[in-house]
């Protein structure tokens, strides 16, 4: 049965109790991060649609390494054996520098260094938000993957976790604008942090002073500040220094490494700080991640302003 | 599950499939917003099935697929559906481009709550091209609306 009007209060009443129910999400969400359960069902909904639509390109990728001749796989057979080769002469160098650095910090009695173990991840073909620095990967909670987990690619560092779902995940780039990275510059030790921009191709150390050792080039690495990300991986190549008078710090630019646009294969860092239940973070960590670096999403960093 | 009903929820899902495909660069910050699109036209052809607890449920979803807070896009098409169902009645018999200047009054409102919770969250979204997506969303109206249009009439009278 249709009647000709519909029932007006009804109507109004629905809209303002879902007005408001949404006010209520948005707030529990950006304030207390309370709706991870809520996102995640949702999420396991809207994974068969990306999946689908990220078919094609898999198909296109599996189609290419069927297709590929049988001379060019021998090429790039031979080829990658070679390197292989060469990166086993050095991981054998590595392994002895590895060896002697444990040691001597046992003679130092200081804490041992945590080693970190990698999960491959495949990135999504979806597009999220084009203002904001985000991609979706095939690996969630199932595949023992946290929240705020650091991502790496063969180059450099990209980012971490934003949202954990049963199947994917979230990742926020550290180019996003609401990104903020501890790291230290390699070269002198200078410890700074990261900010993203919301730009693909460049990243803002702040709160540099103007006569801080800063050069074009110099590289970037994570210092574990915060400890989120583990330290010494490579983040950044410093590309511009500009010194303003009359600014209080220097305007300083830097390249990421890792390359954000091209990679399809990332890899998560699992360390053994995150394989602890998310639940139960030791609190004294929490308290010490706050003045130290903010590597952490979303609106801790307007504090630091 | 009504025939029609069925076909807004599979025009509906077609809608979340063109919002999350991925686009070359330059179209990202271009594109219209697909599931705003298709549900005002179900909520102005189909007002007693499509209401407002349907858009919110879409809006949620919308918010997961942009990785933004839930609830942003949400309160922007409960409110664009509320509206379109006040006036329904109106819409239907206006001439394709009333209708698209109507659609692009809804597109610019729904934008403009998502860019004020940005606002208040602290998400930059800078320049005027941000509005660019309801520009073209009015503009494609009159096709998306002959599209749904066939679309419902032929499957609703076979089935009937």
């Amino acid at each position: 049965m249709q009647t000709l009007f519909l029932q007006g209060p009804s109507v109004t009443l629905r809209m303002i109790l879902l007005v408001i129910l949404s006010v209520v999400l948005m707030t529990l969400d950006h304030r207390w991060n309370h709706l991870q359960a809520v996102r995640s069902t949702l999420s396991n909904l809207l994974y068969p649609l990306q999946y689908t639509i990220d078919l094609p390109i898999r198909f296109y990728y599996w189609a290419d390494e069927t297709l590929t001749s049988h001379n060019k796989l021998l090429l790039e057979n031979r080829e990658l054996k070679a390197q292989q080769l060469e990166n086993r002469v050095q991981l054998q160098k590595l392994d002895i520098l590895e060896k002697e650095n444990e040691r001597l910090r046992l003679l130092l009695s200081a804490t041992p260094k945590t080693h970190e173990k990698v999960l491959i991840a495949e990135i999504i073909g979806v597009d999220v938000d084009p203002y904001r620095q985000l991609f979706v990967i095939n690996k969630g909670r199932l595949h023992g993957v946290t929240a705020g987990q650091p991502i790496i690619d063969a180059h450099g560092v990209m980012g971490q976790t934003l949202y954990v779902n049963a199947y994917s995940s979230t990742v926020m780039l550290i180019t996003d604008a609401s990104h903020a990275l501890p790291v230290q510059i390699d070269r002198t030790g200078l410890r700074a942090i990261l900010f993203g921009t919301g730009q693909k191709d460049y990243l803002d150390l702040r709160h540099i002073p103007h006569n801080a050792d800063v050069k074009v080039g110099d590289l970037l690495i994570t210092s574990g500040l915060g400890g989120r990300f583990p330290p010494n991986y490579p983040v950044a190549i410093i590309t511009s220094v500009e010194r303003v008078a009359g600014e209080p710090f220097a305007r300083i630019r830097a390249e990421p490494l890792a390359l954000l646009e091209q990679s399809r294969e990332v890899l998560l860092v699992m360390s053994e700080q995150n394989e602890q239940p998310p639940e139960a973070p030791p609190p004294a960590d929490a308290e010490a991640e706050k003045p130290a670096g903010k590597d952490k999403p979303a609106s801790e960093n307007a504090n630091a302003q | 599950m009504r025939s029609d009903l069925r076909i807004a929820i599979i025009t509906i899902i077609a809608a979340f499939a063109l919002a999350i495909m991925p686009m070359p660069d330059w179209a990202l910050k271009l594109r219209p917003d697909w599931v705003t699109l298709a549900l005002i036209y179900w909520a102005m052809a189909l007002p007693s099935r499509i209401g407002v607890t349907t858009a919110w449920f879409a809006g949620l979803m919308l918010d997961v697929a942009h990785g933004a807070i839930l609830g942003q896009h949400a309160v922007g098409l409960v409110l664009v559906v509320y509206i379109v169902l006040l006036q329904h009645q109106r819409m239907r018999v206006a001439s394709l481009l009333q209708q698209a200047l109507v659609v692009l009054a809804l597109l610019l409102l729904k934008q403009l709550l998502v860019l004020w919770v940005n606002g208040i969250t602290g998400h930059d979204t800078g320049g005027w091209l941000y509005f660019a997506p309801s520009l073209i969303g009015a503009l494609l109206w009159p096709w998306v609306y002959i599209v749904l249009r066939d679309l419902r009439r032929k499957f609703v009278y076979r089935a009937m």
